[in-house]
């Protein structure tokens, strides 16, 4: 079980912990192939989530998780616009809490709102992405399905591309995979890596093109594009973002013929990843969905079984 | 009525002063300040200062006293009952209110309501810009005249270079400073934290310390180039000490503020995401910090002043993003800089020079010193009193400060304002 009530980064998660969510998630992931895909695990605990900026597929993802787990599961969409008209955060989680649920999954687009919301509620709290902080469960299921693909993440070469600065998913990768053993490289244009992110993370390396280091990479991470999300010309167009930082068949040419391939979704085919790269073997993305499940039954579990 | 402050500690900066003497003091006035004070009217009040530390009051540039207009977050009153508790009898309020103080109406309101409180002096700061929106100068001649004492687009900066150019060339007819909030507009973008480490761990979008820097050698170089007399509010980064260094060197005139909170904090503290440690500048590096220090004791930085900014509670919860900018530091500021001083970090000549006569000769203020047929504006400090932070016995109507909870050695445990007790710890003023 992990000893804490929320899991809110994976900054402050400990090597151990994390290790315990990737071996609890390979039971779950059995679970998902049963024909019955349901236990009786989290029978009688509720889980709420709180959706203020609008998810479909990782909302659905722990709600899925929570319901394989048998916990009973509501969820809320608030519009962050509504909290200009009244409604606090803390009005709309203490409304939740009162009707008793164990656990809050929350995603919102400012950053350190479930720090907030943890501070104030008994519930656990997950966190589900904020703003451009972190998004901890994306992080651990990439990190399950480069485990269970390359049987070790101790070593490995993994590369994240794309917008670092407005990532939570990289953020989250930051402190993870190094403290797993992996070599982490964040590649893109010197506009979206963070300056001076070394003396942050003295583990991690950074590269301008994917040429520089795609033949000893055994992982590449792609990162969506996210146009909303920047405010100043940080790229000049899309298209020049695919030929200088975008993956093609030519670059993939000269990596490792089991490099695998990721990206959080939902892909932007033609700017990230060119459209042939869809069908290829080394494209794990839909794996990356059906563990999302998995990781999340393992950390629900791990939080509510015990409470 | 008579007051003889018996045989405390006199740290006088401005008069080179720093001994054991007996200050007395008649009606608003001090009378003699001498070793022994042995021949005093019968009716004298005695109080004795022995083991204690009196020291001129305190000056404070750089105050938001948010009346008119926030009277929610604070009003005149509140803000200067807060400013006595933490030690300032003298206290200049930024031009932010609503309406702006961008015309002599307003300046009158402030300057005739704070007259009726009446426990500490308050000069008000006239906008730059009619509306403090950077585009027409205000009516600065008409407002000098209603008693401003310095301009400020406040945390706006004055970012047209024109417009800068032409508020030094103008207020240097009238023998005052031009105060600039220094902050590229662009730089800045939609910022909230220090770029580098805040904000690569939280995500919160960065402000580059570049963002102060070009615009400190700009108003250094304008400054040269009018004759005009700058002053730099709340410096926060090295490079900009660093340009500091290269101005007074070159001889450019300038006078330039650090505030407590960039002097004790760096950006860690945002790393918890409480919005009381939001604050524009924004906490920096502890290289930063170092930098700001090393500046404040070799005279880089001339003077310590608050930014006290005074929020409500809904302005300052929940989410950091949208929270406001700003700490409530009048009643906090002497005892932080005094844990400095008692860490070696910085000499308490120093910072007395720095909250007393250096802000006071900044904007040409007849305050910050003890001296005989002045006004007897003095506060007694105890330096061995221990108290613990806590926001929720503020005089001020603004309880956001990061520093709840924290213990601190020494405390202002009584201000004199022309001779009367204005404030006196554990009391009520």
């Amino acid at each position: 079980m992990l000893k804490r009530k929320d899991l809110i980064s994976t900054k402050d998660l400990t090597r151990e912990e994390a290790e315990l969510i990737l071996e609890t998630t390979f039971g779950m992931k059995e679970i998902l192939q049963r024909e019955v895909k349901k236990v009786p695990s989290l029978k009688g605990k509720t889980v709420a989530t709180l959706f203020f900026e609008p998810s479909t597929r990782t909302r659905t993802s722990f709600e899925l998780a929570a319901k394989r787990l048998s916990a009973d599961v509501v969820s809320f969409t608030a519009q962050a616009s509504s909290m200009t008209k009244g409604e606090t955060v803390r009005d709309t989680v203490k409304n939740i809490e009162a009707m008793i649920v164990d656990a809050f999954v929350i995603r919102h687009r400012s950053e350190g709102i479930p720090n907030f919301i943890a501070g104030i509620t008994d519930a656990s709290v997950i966190n589900a992405g904020d703003g451009k902080h972190e998004h901890p469960t994306q992080a651990l299921l990439d990190t399950f399905t480069i485990l269970e693909r390359k049987k070790k993440l101790e070593g490995l070469n993994i590369a994240i591309v794309g917008d670092i600065t407005h990532s939570r998913v990289a953020r989250s990768h930051m402190f993870l995979l190094p403290k797993l053993g992996a070599n982490l490289i964040f590649v893109g244009p010197k506009t979206m890596i963070p300056k001076d992110i070394e003396k942050v993370e003295p583990r991690i390396k950074v590269a301008g093109r994917i040429e520089e280091v795609i033949e000893d990479l055994d992982v590449i991470i792609f990162l969506r594009i996210q146009l909303e999300r920047i405010e100043s010309p940080l790229i000049s167009s899309l298209k020049e973002y695919h030929n200088h930082f975008g993956l093609n068949l030519t670059k993939l040419k000269r990596a490792k013929k089991d490099i695998i391939i990721m990206h959080p979704g939902p892909v932007n085919w033609g700017v990230e990843l060119a459209p042939e790269i869809m069908n290829l073997e080394n494209n794990v993305i839909l794996e990356q969905v059906t563990n999302g499940v998995a990781v999340r039954m393992a950390i629900l579990f791990l939080l509510l079984s015990s409470r | 009525m008579y007051r003889l402050l018996k045989s405390g500690r006199v740290i006088d900066p401005a008069n080179s002063r720093d001994g054991i003497f007996d200050i007395l003091i008649g009606d608003e006035k001090v009378l003699e300040i001498a070793p022994e004070i042995k021949e005093y009217p019968e009716d004298t009040d005695i109080i004795d200062c022995s083991g204690k530390w009196v020291l001129p009051g305190f000056v404070d540039l750089h105050v938001h006293l948010r009346e008119p207009g926030y009277e929610y977050k604070e009003d005149i009153e509140s803000g200067m009952k807060a400013a006595v508790s933490g030690g300032f009898t003298t206290i200049c309020c930024k031009a932010n209110t609503l309406p702006v103080n961008d015309n002599p109406v307003v300046t009158e309101y402030i300057i005739s309501r704070a007259k009726s409180v009446g426990i500490c002096d308050v000069y008000p700061i006239g906008a730059v810009s009619k509306n403090l929106e950077g585009k027409e100068l205000a009516e600065i001649g008409e407002m000098i005249r209603a008693g401003v004492v310095a301009i400020s687009d406040d945390g706006n900066c004055v970012y047209n270079s024109e417009l800068m150019k032409n508020a030094l060339l103008y207020s240097s007819q009238f023998g005052i400073p031009v105060s600039d909030h220094c902050e590229d507009n662009f730089l800045k973008g939609s910022g909230v934290v220090n770029e580098g480490r805040a904000s690569i761990i939280t995500g919160l979008k960065g402000i580059p310390s570049v963002a102060e820097e070009v615009m400190v050698y700009r108003d250094l170089v304008l400054a040269n180039y009018t004759g005009g007399r700058i002053h730099f509010d709340h410096i926060s980064t090295k490079g900009s000490v660093e340009i500091l260094r290269w101005a007074r060197e070159k001889g450019i005139y300038y006078t330039a503020e650090v505030t407590p909170h960039h002097l004790l904090l760096t950006e860690d503290a945002v790393c918890t995401f409480d919005p009381d440690t939001k604050v524009n500048p924004p906490l920096r590096s502890e290289e930063d910090r170092e930098a700001l220090l090393e500046a404040l004791r070799d005279g880089v930085i001339q003077i310590i002043a608050t930014d006290h900014a005074p929020h409500d509670i809904l302005s300052k919860s929940e989410d950091y993003v949208n929270a406001s900018f700003g700490i409530s530091g009048l009643e906090t500021a002497f005892s932080l800089v005094l844990k400095l001083v008692w860490e070696g970090k910085v000499p308490l000549e120093v910072v007395v020079r720095a909250l007393t006569i250096n802000p006071a000769k900044a904007y040409n203020l007849d305050a910050g010193h003890i001296s005989p047929y002045s006004f007897a504006n003095v506060i007694i400090v105890d330096p061995d009193l221990e108290w613990v932070v806590d926001p929720s016995k503020f005089y001020s109507k603004g309880k956001n400060t990061p520093f709840k909870g924290w213990k601190l050695k020494g405390k202002v445990v009584k201000t004199i304002y022309r001779g009367r007790i204005v404030y006196e710890f554990g009391g009520d003023t």
